[in-house]
């Protein structure tokens, strides 16, 4: 059975309480349509479990299938470093079919971040090698497509729909 | 199935329309065997797809990895083109699933390859192999796992 490889730490994006029963991680792409549907699935199941329920989001974009995967990726760094990944994350995934580089700056642009900036990092590769780390970590743990998810570090194979995933976590609590 | 430890069974199979490869001449490196039900699985990250974005991986273990279904020549050159592909899939489509039966892998009901990997050493001798549930895409961490184990 794959289990998470590495564990969850302090460098990971996540949202809910530390202190949560059941940890959900997911290694998402941002302009994967499957990812896409994930996406009000996961906001649906963290209002249902509230405290119970932590999220952390991982990278893994399928560079040879979507073009604008890895900048996308990158322009969610960025606002994390500056302090808004969870709503520059929900911008990408509401916006998934517009995700070129002036698509990321006009988002970032939206949030306040400093356009130049992120235009220069995508430029320069600042976040690459954090995109892949991501992405080697998610190969080690046995992600196997987009989106996979993990319930307290367990691979999850029974589909991402709300029911399978709710059951999921309910029998962790 | 072949288990570690067992001489891989040599094979030469299609690869293009006129094209064959064969194990031996692969040999002095490893080699990765990935047997799977078909093309075209109706998925973003199918099993094939998925490799092809994490080969960078496994060619740092120099290791060679070879796609092999029952589908036929130009049906894998239509699918490897559409999922942009850089490893070669093997056809094991005459006489039908003639490979996968030697390596203890074929489903006879369906007439189709089980979902299966096999690491081969350079050698030639298997160290590793996995049957995952025709449904379920194993990944590819057990591979790198096997991969990081063989003899330096």
């Amino acid at each position: 059975m794959s289990r998470l490889n590495p564990p969850v730490t302090a460098q990971d994006f996540a949202i809910g309480p530390d202190t949560a029963v059941c940890t959900l991680l997911e290694y998402g792409d941002y302009q994967c349509p499957y990812c896409g549907q994930a996406y009000p699935i996961v906001k649906r199941l963290r209002k249902q479990f509230s405290a119970d329920l932590r999220f952390v989001f991982r990278n893994f974009p399928l560079g040879e299938m979507h073009p604008n995967a890895e900048h996308a990726a990158e322009s969610a760094l960025f606002a994390g470093k500056h302090g808004r990944f969870w709503e520059m994350h929900d911008l990408l995934y509401e916006n998934q079919r517009s995700l070129g580089d002036d698509d990321l700056l006009g988002l970032a642009g939206s949030l306040q971040l400093d356009v130049e900036r992120l235009r220069a990092d995508l430029g320069a590769g600042t976040f690459e090698s954090a995109v892949k780390a991501d992405f080697r970590s998610g190969v080690h743990s046995g992600v196997n497509g987009t989106p996979t998810f993990f319930i307290n570090g367990q691979r999850h194979d029974a589909g991402f729909d709300l029911e399978a995933l709710s059951h999921a976590i309910q029998a962790t609590l | 199935m072949l288990t570690a430890g067992i001489k891989a069974p040599e094979f030469s199979l299609p690869v293009t329309p006129d094209q064959k490869l064969s194990l031996s001449e692969l040999l002095g490196q490893p080699v990765i065997l990935a047997f799977y039900p078909a093309d075209w699985s109706p998925v973003c990250g199918d099993q094939m797809a998925l490799y092809n974005e994490i080969l960078p991986e496994f060619r740092k273990y120099h290791a060679e990895l070879i796609g092999i279904s029952v589908d036929g020549v130009w049906c894998h050159q239509a699918f490897a083109s559409a999922r942009k592909l850089h490893f070669p899939l093997a056809a094991d489509f005459e006489p039908k699933g003639g490979t996968a039966r030697s390596y203890g892998v074929y489903r006879q009901a369906e007439g189709v390859c089980e979902r299966a990997l096999f690491v081969i050493s350079s050698a030639g001798v298997i160290t590793w192999s996995f049957r995952s549930p025709v449904a379920v895409n194993p990944g590819a961490d057990g591979i790198l796992q096997a991969l990081e184990n063989l003899p330096k």
